[in-house]
């Protein structure tokens, strides 16, 4: 897969750029003298472009490789292949202080509320952590009134300060990781299924917050869900993930009504329609078949073996990165 | 948390019976100082060997005649002290190896391992020995706390707290391996945490109930430790006091005079017991998964 439009890399107006990234889990076995017999190809090549201030939406179903793209991405995973730059920092070369940079700027929130924040920490020193690492502050004072200022963003009762985790609710706790995330004033976000794990009523008021404090602070955001209507709500643009490579990616309203790729039509037609007359009348594409495994991945276009318009050369060619309209960039033979 | 904590050690009767006994016996050694000074309890009355208690000597005498009473109190500030010294170096060791090598993983783990791994396969008794012999030597005596001790002291702590560290690095390895796959790890390094404070900020927190049980375990067999290799002669030497050097030669009298291995003995078992059981009521109150309060 080529990389998408690699002349753009000095652009100040881009903030995330990925070519060809990726990463592969390896398998061991041996009990004394371990040797490598295989490996998971989670994400095998993967490229894309972030502008400043833009939310870019990452879907596909669950095990495709879009939590690892998001680790990758900021490095907490070292990456197989590929290069990574996150505001013209290099993130797979960066030695320890640009490391920290990248850090300071690049930030995370995550899918379980539960488990991203630490039992034993107290709301104020969970949320004063990034503070502390990157000296932002030097005197306490400081630092408190900005966790009470980072509270107040996220629409939490500063007097909480003192609480521990297990004293909240979801939508709590997801505030707190998200005023975390805040608190070193980064200019990226990547959101790692931040909704997926509460509640319908209390996904809408974090999303809403997301959306708040993107206009807020200019902040940009790589969105990882699998919930398509609500990525149709937040994103600019959309890329669709099968099996560890991106099928397709497009506008938002370009992809949601205009799908080329047979995978994300399939998607699509899965998505609930509040109007059941409008929702029986449409046809619903059912895939046959589970998602092929990532440690053997199939031959040529990956989706080939689901496929319901897949030729022969499918399984042999590896279908080629192809821009359709000005935004819409494909992979699929038959488009 | 604590207050859960404390409600559910409270019901456990054997645990507040033996941490009950533990301050007693604290009580006994510490405050029993006062009334008789060392001196006394060193004091060899020659012609009074062997004798039976009576008003004068309660627990009567040894075999040169120093009294037993006094002796077990400052037998029992050395073997506590031994115990809880030896479970300071214990617990650091265990810490820092089991942390490093569940944190770390691959070639880390495998070498740290492997040295504890090696390091069970002996039997401890004839570690313990052959330490003592090796260290034993001669020793300078040493000023601690105001008192005079035995150089052996030392040597004694050392050799406890060298050989009994494996099973905590073990426990600690593996509360490191399951706590490092939480997302709050991965979230302190997406911060930019250093390892370092990941290692003993986020994880060791939360980690430190199983340690505290075992630690409290670890005494009281820091204690019968220091008693075997005592009683072998080759622990802490006379005459300074241990409840297992008091223990050496009284082999010889079990019948004509029992007062010499019974009151140190029944004390090392009093000890023993009371920190068992209050481990077990620490572990049970610890438990987040024992839900019963």
């Amino acid at each position: 897969m080529t990389v998408l439009q690699s002349s753009h890399s000095q652009d100040q107006q881009i903030l995330v750029q990925v070519s060809n990234m990726k990463k592969h889990f390896s398998i061991s076995k041996g009990l004394i003298i371990e040797r490598k017999v295989g490996s998971v190809k989670a994400v095998d090549g993967v490229s894309f472009l972030i502008q400043r201030g833009e939310t870019l939406g990452l879907v596909g179903e669950s095990g495709c490789g879009k939590t690892t793209v998001g680790r990758t991405l900021l490095g907490l995973y070292p990456a197989t292949e590929g290069e990574i730059y996150i505001d013209n920092h290099n993130v797979r070369q960066a030695r320890r202080d640009e490391m920290l940079t990248i850090r300071r700027k690049a930030q995370m929130i995550f899918q379980d509320p539960y488990a991203s924040l630490n039992p034993r920490w107290t709301v104020n020193s969970i949320i004063s952590e990034p503070l502390r690492v990157h000296k932002i502050f030097t005197s306490n004072k400081e630092k408190s009134e900005r966790v009470q200022e980072l509270l107040n963003l996220v629409s939490l009762s500063p007097r909480l300060v003192n609480r521990f985790p297990h004293e909240f609710s979801g939508g709590q706790r997801q505030r707190i990781g998200i005023a975390r995330a805040l608190a070193s004033n980064p200019a990226f976000i990547v959101c790692d299924e931040p909704i997926s794990a509460l509640d319908v009523s209390i996904q809408a008021q974090v999303v809403n917050l997301l959306e708040d404090l993107q206009d807020q602070f200019n902040l940009t955001y790589l969105f990882i869900a699998h919930d398509l209507s609500m990525v149709r709500h937040i994103c600019d643009r959309v890329a669709v993930m099968y099996l560890g490579v991106i099928v397709e990616s497009a506008e938002r309203n370009e992809l949601y009504e205009n799908p080329l790729h047979p995978y994300t039509q399939a998607l699509l037609s899965a998505v609930p329609i509040p109007d059941p007359k409008k929702g029986r009348a449409r046809s619903r594409i059912v895939l046959t078949g589970d998602v092929p495994s990532p440690i053997n991945p199939p031959s040529g276009c990956r989706f080939h073996p689901r496929c319901p318009i897949a030729k022969d050369h499918c399984s042999i060619d590896v279908p080629e990165w192809r821009q359709i309209t000005d935004d819409h960039w494909v992979a699929c033979h038959e488009v | 948390m604590g207050q859960l904590v404390w409600r559910r050690f409270r019901r456990h009767k054997m645990a507040i019976f033996g941490a009950v006994t533990l301050i007693l016996l604290f009580i006994y050694s510490i405050g029993g100082a006062l009334i008789f000074p060392e001196s006394y309890a060193n004091f060899a009355d020659t012609p009074l060997r062997l004798t039976a208690p009576n008003l004068q000597h309660p627990f009567g005498t040894d075999t040169i005649g120093r009294d037993v009473l006094a002796r077990t109190i400052y037998g029992g500030q050395i073997s506590l002290m031994i115990g809880m010294l030896a479970v300071l170096i214990e617990v650091v060791l265990g810490i820092l190896v089991g942390a490093l090598a569940g944190y770390y993983g691959g070639i880390v783990d495998s070498i740290l391992m492997r040295i504890t791994e090696a390091m069970l396969n002996i039997p401890e008794i004839f570690l313990l020995i052959v330490m003592a012999k090796f260290f034993g030597g001669e020793i300078p005596e040493v000023d601690l706390f105001g008192r005079t001790f035995s150089g052996s002291v030392i040597v004694i702590v050392l050799i406890i707290g060298l050989t009994s560290w494996m099973y905590l690095a073990r426990i600690v390895r593996a509360q490191f391996l399951s706590l490092k796959e939480n997302d709050f790890v991965l979230a302190a390094r997406a911060t930019g945490t250093s390892n370092f404070e990941i290692i003993f900020r986020h994880i060791l927190p939360n980690s430190i109930a199983p340690i505290i049980v075992s630690a409290t375990l670890g005494v009281a067999n820091a204690i019968l430790a220091e008693a075997y290799i005592s009683f072998l002669g080759l622990g802490v030497q006379p005459p300074t006091a241990t409840w297992g050097n008091m223990l050496d030669g009284a082999n010889n009298y079990l019948e004509s005079a029992p007062w010499l291995w019974f009151f140190p003995g029944l004390l090392i078992l009093l000890t023993v017991l009371s920190i068992n059981f209050l481990g077990d009521g620490l572990r049970d109150a610890l438990d987040p998964h024992s839900r019963a309060a």
